[in-house]
């Protein structure tokens, strides 16, 4: 059928957005037992950043290549996350780490409330326009169109996955997060320098929110403060239905969200004979999300793992 | 005197050194004025805020004197984010703070339920932007609107569309906000009386950015024509996602696009695009250029509303002239009796707090700018 390959491309793309921002929640969940609520925010300060460095490099050089202007903007904002991540996580959660599981849970909704506003303190309230200087080659496909930017996106992300994959099976950094994410005591018995590891993890998971965060502006041509709050939630039950603490559940997990939303949306109105309408899009997420959770508790992905004594 | 009782006397002494209302000899009469001052359409919620104050502040520098007495007129600006529950707290917040009249609020989705509480209180609210039907339809005796309305504005959609455009298979999008609803619901009566086919309805919301999902449903249908009623920052990305889904349909729009943020928002995409907004092109109004000028010397490019804004706050000042009194309930029974020369054209209301006459200008989008395509009277 001819539109439901468009739709399928369309919410593989959207997967592959929320795939990249889980990682950073699954990442951190794994190892700390906290779901990272500013993750979000982290993500759409990197959107904003980059967006303002593009902004300033085009006022300076109007002449340069769009991939050139994106890549400047992008070796900012990864280590301005960077940095941003690892505060984040020195300031508000390192000094929890012993208190009991409610306290850095909504410390970390502080945050994501203090970064929202600080955000629009400096770039405003307004939609940033997302400068038109990326090639907008079309495709067709299978039937569908699809566009450059979505190719590379798609693309980006799956790399981004399997060098994160990679990293984690294949060498002693990986080994000594898996380490931690079993045990964090033992870990450190074994030498594990734990908090090094949790930092890393931490700036690994903000660089790759800066990546998805400059991704969802280019793709969507705009970016705002408010951004990173549904993109957030999105992701987290993204990671939630795919297994939290489960990097490959993050991955399908994210996937599986977009396509759902892609199809549901654009179905809907058919199935129901226009009783329930596309703006219900973001209800099947959340549906899938419930359905999931109440015949698999632990996520599509995720394994039971035994409850410390 | 012990240092407790020293703290009240300065606390005392403070509060009623608050409660003068004097100030250089005048008496303050309160206006309120209430748009979006937060979120997505902060741009045009200033605007409101911008004209309203302009009006403002030209009064006061002519001077207005009620009852014999001098007055100084104080804009009380509030911001509603474009949010039906913030719109009815502001509103009660106004209402408390005892001010005579409210210009606002600038959506539909917010007028709506906050002219129930300025109709308990009985306080007149001019709202220079809400376009909705059911504005005026509920029967309350303080709410007026200085545009003409979406019955009108969407009669003239649905004729251009299918008589000028000759559009065979429209698709409406609507942000099921009570502007966008309303509005998409009156293009469809118009689409259906002209004898044009709607194909597709879709819905989205006023915080979406990703319309990929209804605009492929909408290509797998074969449209021609896409009508959005809503506002530009979903019509900006609409128009790119169209672009790319390699969707060739029209885009038609209504007043909720029809600004400069749109194109910013759309880029190149913007181009083509036709959207229809109550009243004459600002160059054709009766005082559009000197206004534009004097706008323009104080706060920059206008929106879109900016000139409604400042007719209604005109007008509520000429009918608390005409009443003598700055009482909410004097000045409503002169405000139905205005007959207004302003910047937008001749201001009259009817029994239900329409304008009376009234056009609607298409335009479109020419080399990045918004140009005049026709007129409708």
């Amino acid at each position: 059928m001819d539109i439901f390959a468009q739709q399928l491309v369309n919410g593989l793309v959207l997967g592959s957005i929320y795939a990249l921002v889980a990682l950073g929640y699954t990442m951190v969940y794994g190892i700390l037992e906290l779901i990272n609520f500013a993750h979000g925010e982290v993500t759409m300060v990197g959107a904003m950043v980059a967006l303002a460095v593009m902004g300033a490099l085009l006022g300076v050089a109007p002449d340069l290549p769009g991939i050139l202007v994106v890549i400047g903007g992008a070796l900012v904002a990864i280590p301005a996350c960077i940095l941003l991540g690892y505060t984040i996580e020195r300031v508000a959660y390192r000094p929890l780490r012993q208190a009991p599981r409610l306290a850095p849970l909504i410390t970390a909704i502080g945050v994501s409330i203090i970064l929202q506003n600080v955000a629009m303190l400096i770039w405003g309230r307004q939609y940033i326009a997302f400068p038109p200087i990326l090639p907008q080659a079309t495709f067709q496909i299978a039937g569908a169109q699809v566009s450059a930017l979505q190719i590379f996106i798609v693309l980006l992300s799956g790399i981004a996955m399997a060098g994160l994959w990679f990293m984690v099976q294949r060498t002693r950094l990986g080994r000594a997060m898996r380490a931690c994410g079993e045990s964090r005591e033992i870990a450190s018995l074994m030498g594990v320098d734990v908090n090094r590891i949790i930092s890393t993890t931490f700036i690994i998971g903000s660089a790759l929110a800066a990546v998805a965060g400059l991704m969802v502006s280019a793709y969507y041509g705009l970016a705002h403060y408010y951004m990173g709050f549904m993109l957030g939630l999105k992701a987290f039950s993204a990671a939630v239905l795919g297994g939290i603490g489960n990097l490959g559940g993050a991955v399908l997990g994210g996937l599986l969200l977009g396509v759902i939303e892609a199809l549901g949306a654009g179905y809907i109105g058919d199935l129901t004979g226009g009783f329930l309408g596309s703006h219900y899009q973001d209800v099947f997420a959340f549906l899938v999300l419930i359905v999931v959770l109440v015949f698999r508790p632990s996520g599509l992905l995720g394994e039971r793992v035994a409850q410390r004594a | 005197m012990s240092l407790h009782t020293f703290g009240w006397s300065v606390l005392a002494l403070a509060l009623l050194a608050g409660c003068s209302q004097k100030d250089d000899g005048k008496t303050v009469v309160r206006i309120g004025s209430v748009a979006p001052l937060t979120g997505a359409q902060t741009h045009i919620g200033k605007d409101n805020e911008n004209g309203a104050r302009l009006a403002l502040d030209e009064i006061n520098a002519t001077g207005l004197t009620l009852g014999g007495k001098p007055v100084r007129l104080e804009l009380i600006a509030e911001d509603d984010g474009a949010e039906p529950k913030t719109a009815t707290i502001v509103a009660q917040k106004l209402v408390d703070a005892g001010v005579a009249g409210v210009i606002g609020h600038l959506n539909s989705g917010t007028s709506i339920p906050a002219s129930k509480l300025y109709n308990a209180a009985g306080i007149p609210q001019i709202s220079p932007s809400a376009t909705a039907v059911k504005y005026t339809a509920q029967g309350y005796q303080t709410a007026f609107r200085v545009m003409a309305n979406d019955a009108q504005q969407g009669a003239a959609l649905g004729q251009f569309a299918v008589k000028t455009l000759k559009a065979q298979k429209i698709a409406l999008i609507d942000d099921r906000s009570a502007y966008g609803q309303g509005l998409a619901d009156e293009v469809e009566k118009a689409v259906r009386a002209a004898g044009g086919t709607v194909i597709d309805r879709q819905y989205t919301t006023d915080k979406a950015t990703d319309f990929s999902a209804i605009l492929t449903a909408i290509k797998g249908k074969g449209a021609d024509l896409i009508v959005f009623a809503g506002m530009d920052p979903q019509g900006g990305p609409m128009a790119k996602q169209i672009k790319s889904l390699g969707l060739k349909a029209q885009l038609l729009g209504a007043d909720g696009i029809q600004n400069g943020n749109f194109i910013k928002l759309a880029g190149a995409d913007a181009e083509g695009a036709i959207a229809s907004s109550p009243g004459l092109p600002l160059d054709k109004m009766p005082g559009g250029p000197t206004f534009k000028q004097r706008f323009n010397a104080q706060y920059g490019e206008i929106q879109v509303y900016a000139p409604y804004a400042y007719d209604a706050m005109q007008v509520f000042v000429a009918a608390m002239k005409r009443a003598d009194s700055a009482d909410p309930k004097k000045i409503l029974a002169e405000l139905t009796k205005t007959d207004h020369t302003g910047v937008t054209g001749q201001i009259r209301f009817d029994a239900k707090g329409d304008t009376v006459g009234g056009a609607v200008t298409l335009y479109q989008v020419k080399n990045g700018t918004w140009a005049p395509l026709a007129t409708v009277q």
